[in-house]
């Protein structure tokens, strides 16, 4: 299948998993057992108020025209209006999302610096102490709770050495790029140690490989090798890797939004389940989701640029 | 393939498929490591009201914001005086369990379903690979805070809303590895001799490719507790006042100048058990990549 095909089908695939998410949301609110109105009113409501929700929702109409009416609002940027602000939910949603993908963003970077690092050091070393060192310190790193770690971060760089702030996020760029460095550090570690293991291996099988030998016996630097030889093929798996990861991403920025009162879409959407804003936990829930599917998109694509060898099954 | 099957699978299997030998477990220093640790945490897990002198959730006023190492308190009081060495062995059983029962379940369903498409094939596996990929289009936390939301807080919610998700892997796993599995000799063998499919893949098959499963649990586990201690962080898991790590985080959150040892106790006490999770996975993995 040549690369025009290849695209072909994933837009198709893409198109259908678009299809499959609206409806795995649509159905969320309505398959469970009891009146969607009285779940997000309470169970102390009036029929009265439960009847206005309805007809606000659409509740009471037919189920396949409640949810054209919810895809088509969606194509339309109408996501219906927040019950809690009372403001149309997509202008809510839409000015948060840029300081979450700004944090995501961060920490993909701050992810690449330090698997690049740390993935070279432990892989030229391995079996000695470096590597050994790298693989206990990113153990620990994958599997401590990003949001405690997230507070130790904030009581010894925060509040007791004063050298970053601990909460909001600034005015300016530099600003933005001093207030988000804490909480992409905390993201950006969980990160880099799925991605430092899968670097660390691939670069130790590629050092192995026939065209190093040949490169070695060309008499090129070490450092040539590695770089130019050995870290552009190591890297094709782990950009992959990297580029999947980005739902991960997401879901761990909600979290470290709420640590550091970042005003982004966790801390919207940590809100609005408290306060049964259901149509903005579902817009939310779309718009990440959308995300996802995106980024995925785009590292496919790109990988069969990266790699012209890529065949597409 | 059959020496590498069953090396961490259910013994009495090999029974039945007397091809297959089962190996001991190797130990190797992972391993042992991990299992050390789990053993301490469920030792502290079982025997809480013995080795804590307090109720984990008995209120003492005037003990509040009593420091580690304060006579009587080893690890130090919250800011209800309530002692938190009690409050952290408490929620190791809570924990421990949150792990356990967030996994078994997907497990089990995951692994049969990965088997049945990957042996099967066709519609119901075309079919499969389609709900993977609308279900994993979600942020993992981002989709099951929304169930959570629908379905409120509590832990049989919690359960439910991880289940959702987690069974995809272990699905993936066995998937694969049926698909490696299903042109063997020793199953054509079966199959020639007539056995029925579904005998063919709980007896033959089964035994084969659930090892990669099984080490992929404690992956799961580690994942499961850390969603928990998350979601109680955020308010939606077990509600207080009973012990949940992520949940005192969150109460140590405002007296962090004040007493540090509240948030950063519990989370050394969830990175413990995720550490030695994550050994036990990792050395069994090394165990089977020889």
């Amino acid at each position: 299948m040549g690369r025009a095909a290849y695209i072909r089908r994933r837009l198709i695939l893409m198109a259908f998993v678009l299809f499959g998410v609206t409806v795995v949301i649509f159905g969320m609110v309505r398959i469970l057992p009891g009146d969607p109105a009285f779940l997000i009113l309470g169970d102390r409501a009036t029929d009265q108020k439960a009847a206005e929700l309805r007809e606000q929702l659409g509740l009471n109409r037919p189920f396949l025209e409640q949810y054209w009416m919810f895809v088509s609002g969606f194509a339309h940027g109408d996501m219906g209006k927040s019950l809690l602000y009372r403001q149309p939910v997509g202008d809510l949603v839409l000015t948060r999302v840029p300081i979450t993908l700004a944090l995501a963003g961060y920490a993909m970077g701050l992810a690449a610096i330090i698997t690049l690092t740390f993935g070279i050091v432990a892989a030229v070393n391995k079996g000695r102490w470096p590597d050994q060192l790298i693989r206990i310190g990113f153990l620990f790193a994958l599997t401590t709770p990003n949001f405690w770690f997230g507070i130790l971060l904030i009581l010894l760089f925060g509040l007791t050495l004063h050298w970053f702030p601990v909460a909001g996020f600034g005015e300016t760029l530099p600003q933005h790029v001093w207030y988000l460095f804490l909480p992409a550090l905390t993201l950006a570690l969980q990160l880099s140690a799925v991605l430092i293991r899968n670097l660390r291996g691939q670069i130790i099988q590629t050092l192995r490989s026939d065209y190093v030998r040949t490169a070695h016996a060309k008499g090129l630097s070490e450092r040539l090798i590695l770089l130019r030889h050995v870290l552009r093929n190591a890297l094709l798996s782990t950009v992959t890797i990297f580029g999947l990861q980005f739902g991960f991403l997401v879901g761990g920025a909600i979290v470290i939004e709420t640590v550091f009162a970042l005003p982004g879409t966790g801390q919207l959407l940590i809100q609005s389940i408290t306060a049964r804003d259901y149509p903005v936990v579902q817009a939310i829930t779309v718009v990440s989701a959308v995300l996802v599917i995106v980024v995925n998109l785009v590292v496919d694509l790109s990988y069969s640029f990266l790699d012209p060898r890529v065949t597409y099954e | 393939m059959s020496e590498k099957a069953l090396d961490v699978g259910p013994v009495q299997l090999t029974r039945v498929t007397p091809v297959i030998r089962a190996r001991t477990i190797r130990l190797n220093r992972t391993l042992l490591t991990g299992l050390g640790l789990l053993g301490i945490v469920v030792l502290v897990a079982i025997a809480a009201p013995l080795l804590t002198p307090y109720d984990p959730i008995a209120q003492q006023f005037t003990d509040s914001f009593l420091p580690p190492f304060s006579p009587g308190h080893i690890l130090g009081t919250d800011n209800f005086g309530r002692d938190i060495w009690s409050r952290i062995a408490y929620s190791t059983r809570l924990d421990l369990q949150i792990g356990l029962l967030s996994v078994l379940f997907p497990f089990i369903f995951g692994g049969l379903i990965g088997i049945a498409t990957g042996y099967l094939g066709g519609k119901l596996d075309t079919l499969l690979m389609r709900v993977v990929d609308v279900l994993m289009a979600f942020p993992f936390l981002i989709l099951v805070i929304a169930i959570m939301s629908i379905l409120g807080p509590g832990l049989t919610n919690l359960y439910i809303a991880v289940g959702v998700v987690g069974w995809i892997p272990y699905a993936r796993i066995t998937r694969g590895e049926t698909l490696a599995t299903r042109h063997l000799e020793y199953v054509l063998a079966a199959r020639t001799i007539g056995c029925s499919s579904g005998r063919i893949m709980l007896r033959h098959i089964l035994p084969n490719v659930i090892a990669p499963a099984l080490i992929y649990v404690f992956t799961g586990m580690v994942l499961a507790i850390l969603t928990g201690a998350t979601l109680s962080f955020l308010g939606l898991g077990p509600q207080p006042p009973t012990p949940e790590w992520g949940a005192m985080i969150a109460e140590g959150r405002q007296f962090l100048l004040l007493a540090w040892w509240m948030t950063t106790l519990p989370g050394l006490a969830l990175l413990v058990v995720g550490v030695a999770l994550s050994l036990i996975g990792d050395g069994l993995a090394e165990n089977r990549g020889g």
